[in-house]
């Protein structure tokens, strides 16, 4: 029976399990900051030394104020860590659009932003940690809390693991702490997407496969018979991302104590790797993981069935064979073999129906709701997110064709590209998902202020639209620059022309982004007013309980 | 739960799946038929570029090598044969450029026009980065706008430094000369080098202290003359600049010339003869000559 509360040496087992890996890695980086060979090493050995201590005094307190009493309690859902998977996605949210915000006003203002004495406010050290911030630690954060409160609800039973699921949530925040002053200070092993240091990757892959896990521990403890559709969605983003992971990172470190590392990849198979684990961090990352939240909370919110079983299943199932292939089309008319490109380049095209399967799946589930689009805000943002993503992953395959490569490769057209899909895509689809579990974790009738979300909403888009149509406009302006000639054959126009001739671009580009950051603060101000049960989200709403009902004995 | 618990969508008419997670259920359509044609279209489109291009590695039959693709374009090939279509295409202007006197081409406008193209497009890639497009220079970087001329500013000349660059290490021929650092290496008080700006100062007309200039003066006779001359018009032979025009390299505020005094400049051009061709040299003499201020 569900109900019955596992035993107490399980209790104290995980708990001790966890206690002893953190303090494994504690003693570690003591004697790595004791013996560091360069200050990175050393600075990053004595964050990771105290925070591990911290969190090893955390464990021992908590634990000893237990008093028998079974934290792990199988009858209710473990919500509180989707509660902090909340709070660390707005704000690590609000922090990446920031940086990116500063950026992007770097690039438009080259001399606004710069102070020579400070080498960590450079561009080159500024971009990683925007980038990263957004995607994992933004995106990472929305993924790892959605994912854990979706499993439970699809699978009704609690997440599998008693602490595990805790370390997996601070682990993951730990790499991003040890990732984010990695780039400030200059630690980067140059791999775009993939910068931070072989021991920050170590630690993240211990995370990830404690995640593993933890997911599918839950899987196999489900009291559903079938397996929803979002779970086959996050499985497929843990475990591609371990695998993309641990290839891209396999490296050898210089010395223990050092931060250094060199890559076991060199030349073309260094780039293709690269570009492989690039290509497919998109695809497994940014795009399966946010299917997941989609196909969770669009029909929830909505309240009507997802329009198509076997459209689910024909469109993940070929979405992941074939997205493993197109990573070549980022190595268009280079060094690497054409034959690989054309695999990169096929593979792309053939890849955009099974990519328009989720749109379809999305969209056609509120038909029947349609209503909802008018009357509520929060959905309206989730079908947004879902005409940006088919937008982009229509943009993707037709960039892929080599002769259309041949003109955007390069341009501020992918940056347009990759800012429809993040922002428009993966950006609404997890405030949708944000809003709605703010709502439903803090029991709350409704939201704070119905009208901040059209605020944000339509600050948000109107941002998008600014930033994309800017850059799409400076992409199509430079490629054709760079590749126009005179009449004796000699190129028209020297580079420093072309970045003159997106000056105009750049500053719409910062508008529309600062917009954007305005939006999602507009957002966090909202959820927190939820949260605290002002205005509208007055009052509590007791959810129905993991077992009522619907689990009979005959079972 | 049982997968028997099917159930007509009211809104829709479609039966679900009989599955519910949480309250949501599937329904049971079908694929979208424009989806799936579309998709087939894309397969069977993909399918044929690989046969018409260079697609299957390592098959038996191809020498160790690649399907080639019913088409044969291979983007090297396609490469190389447009590289060779280019030098032949501007070998018979290039070799005319080369044997042409300046007059002779200031006379054939073709050949004039051929030369400006070529050598505003190595100008933009090459010499843009410090001396700005179009040659307006920037701090640490003369203008090359002007008529105002450090070393030479004949085609010969501006030719030589283009080959040999300045302060270049490893060319014998680079333009060299070497101003001492008077404050970093003491030779100068930082109070006598106050007093050399001031008379610095005066030759360009500007407000100076006249007691402190006079005190200045007799420094320069002694130490500045020698390069910069008597009259600070400065040496063309040395690259001693003139200090009694408006420009400067360097900037001309006080702390400007404090610091070029103290710490001298002795800045430095690579040579580009081992990077460029020889028309393409050329042409970037003759542009560069044209600006503004070619003698």
């Amino acid at each position: 029976m569900s109900t019955v509360t596992k035993p107490r040496s399980s209790v104290s087992g995980s708990i001790a399990s966890v206690a002893t890996l953190v303090a494994i890695a504690c003693l570690g980086a003591l004697l790595i900051a004791a013996n560091a060979v360069d200050p990175l090493m050393e600075a990053h050995a004595w964050v990771f030394f105290f925070l591990t201590a911290f969190a090893l005094v955390a464990i021992g307190i908590w634990a000893g104020g237990l008093q028998g009493r079974n934290p792990f309690d199988e009858t209710y859902y473990e919500d509180t860590i989707v509660k902090f998977g909340v709070a660390a996605a707005m704000f690590w949210g609000i922090a990446g659009f920031l940086v990116g915000l500063i950026i992007a006003l770097q690039l438009t203002w080259p001399g606004l932003f710069y102070f020579p004495d400070l080498g960590w406010t450079n561009f080159g050290r500024l971009r990683p940690l925007h980038t990263s911030a957004v995607i994992f630690a933004f995106g990472g954060n929305v993924l790892i809390a959605t994912s854990f409160y979706v499993v439970q609800r699809t699978s009704r039973t609690r997440i599998a693991g008693g602490l595990w699921p805790w370390f997996v949530f601070w682990g993951y925040n730990l790499f991003i702490v040890i990732a984010g002053t990695g780039y400030l200070m200059g630690v980067t092993q140059s791999r775009e997407y993939a910068e931070p240091e072989w021991y920050a990757d170590l630690w993240l892959t211990i995370v990830w496969v404690a995640y593993l896990l933890v997911f599918l521990g839950t899987l196999w403890k489900r009291k559903e018979p079938h397996i929803y559709v979002a779970n086959w969605f996050y499985l497929s983003f843990i475990v591609t991302i371990a695998m993309l992971h641990i290839v891209n990172n396999l490296a050898v470190p210089v010395n223990l104590s050092g931060s250094k590392s060199y890559s076991l990849f060199a030349g073309v198979q260094d780039a293709l790797t690269q570009w492989w684990y690039g290509h497919n961090a998109v695809g497994f990352f940014l795009t399966t993981g946010f299917l997941a939240i989609m196909y969770y909370f669009i029909p929830k919110r909505a309240q009507r069935p997802v329009y198509s079983y076997r459209l689910s299943i024909v469109h993940f199932w070929s979405l992941i064979f074939i997205y493993i292939w197109a990573g070549p089309h980022h190595l268009h008319y280079t060094a690497l073999p054409q034959w690989a490109q054309t695999l990169g380049m096929t593979f792309s095209i053939m890849l955009w129906m099974p990519s328009w399967g989720g749109m379809i799946n999305g969209v056609m589930t509120l038909s029947g709701a349609w209503d909802k689009l008018r009357t509520d805000p929060v959905v309206r943002m989730m079908v947004v997110s879902l005409a940006f993503y088919g937008m982009s992953t229509f943009e993707g395959p037709l960039m892929s064709v080599r002769a259309v490569n041949a003109l955007s490769h390069y341009t501020e057209w992918g940056i347009a590209h990759v800012h429809s899909g993040s922002l428009g895509w993966v950006g609404f689809i997890s405030f949708g998902a944000l809003y709605c579990l703010t709502q439903w974790l803090w029991k709350r009738p409704a939201l704070y202020s119905k009208n901040l979300v059209e605020w944000h909403f339509w600050l948000a888009t109107i941002g998008i639209v600014f930033y994309i149509v800017a850059l799409y406009f400076a992409g199509i302006i430079e490629g054709l620059m760079w590749r126009a000639y005179n009449e004796y054959g000699f190129l028209e126009y020297s580079f420093i022309e072309t970045v003159e001739a997106k000056h105009i671009n750049y500053m719409i580009r910062a508008l529309g982004g600062g917009m954007y950051l305005m939006g999602a603060i507009v957002m966090a101000y909202n959820l927190v007013r939820t949260a605290l049960g002002h205005g509208a989200a007055a009052g509590v709403v007791e959810p129905a309980p993991m077992t009522a009902a619907k689990l009979q004995p005959a079972e | 739960m049982s997968d028997k618990h099917t159930e007509i969508d009211a809104h829709s008419g479609v039966e679900t799946t009989g599955h519910t997670w949480d309250g949501i259920k599937e329904l049971n359509n079908p694929l979208p038929r424009w989806w799936l044609i579309v998709w087939y279209i894309s397969i069977a489109w993909a399918f044929i570029y690989m046969v018409l291009m260079p697609a299957i590695p390592a098959l038996p039959g191809f020498g160790g090598t690649n399907t080639p693709g019913v088409l044969g374009l291979s983007d090297r090939t396609l490469v190389a044969e447009k590289v060779v279509a280019m030098n032949a295409e501007r070998s018979v202007a290039s070799q005319r450029l080369m044997a042409a006197s300046l007059t002779e081409i200031q006379n054939d406008l073709n050949l004039q026009q051929f030369a400006m193209a070529m050598g505003e497009s190595a100008f933009g890639d090459n010499c843009a980065t410090c001396h700005g497009a179009g040659g307006r220079g920037a701090k640490g970087y003369p203008m090359l706008a002007d008529d105002i001329w450090l070393w030479s500013g004949t085609l010969d000349g501006i030719e030589q430094t283009l080959r040999h660059g300045i302060r270049h290490e490893g060319d014998d021929a680079t333009r060299f000369s070497a101003m001492p650092a008077f404050g970093r290496d003491k030779l100068l008080t930082s109070s006598e080098i106050d007093d050399l700006v001031q008379h610095v100062l005066s030759f360009s007309d500007r407000d100076t202290d006249a007691s402190a200039a006079a005190q200045g003066s007799t420094i320069f006779a002694v130490q500045c003359a020698s390069c910069h001359g008597v009259n600070a018009k400065g040496d063309r032979n040395i690259g001693a600049p003139d200090l009694t025009d408006a420009e400067w390299i360097f900037g001309g505020e006080p702390a400007d010339i404090t610091a070029s005094i103290s710490n001298a400049r002795n800045a430095h051009m690579p040579a580009w003869q081992d990077r460029l061709d020889d028309p393409t040299i050329k042409a970037l003499a003759l542009y560069v000559h044209s600006l503004g201020g070619g003698e």
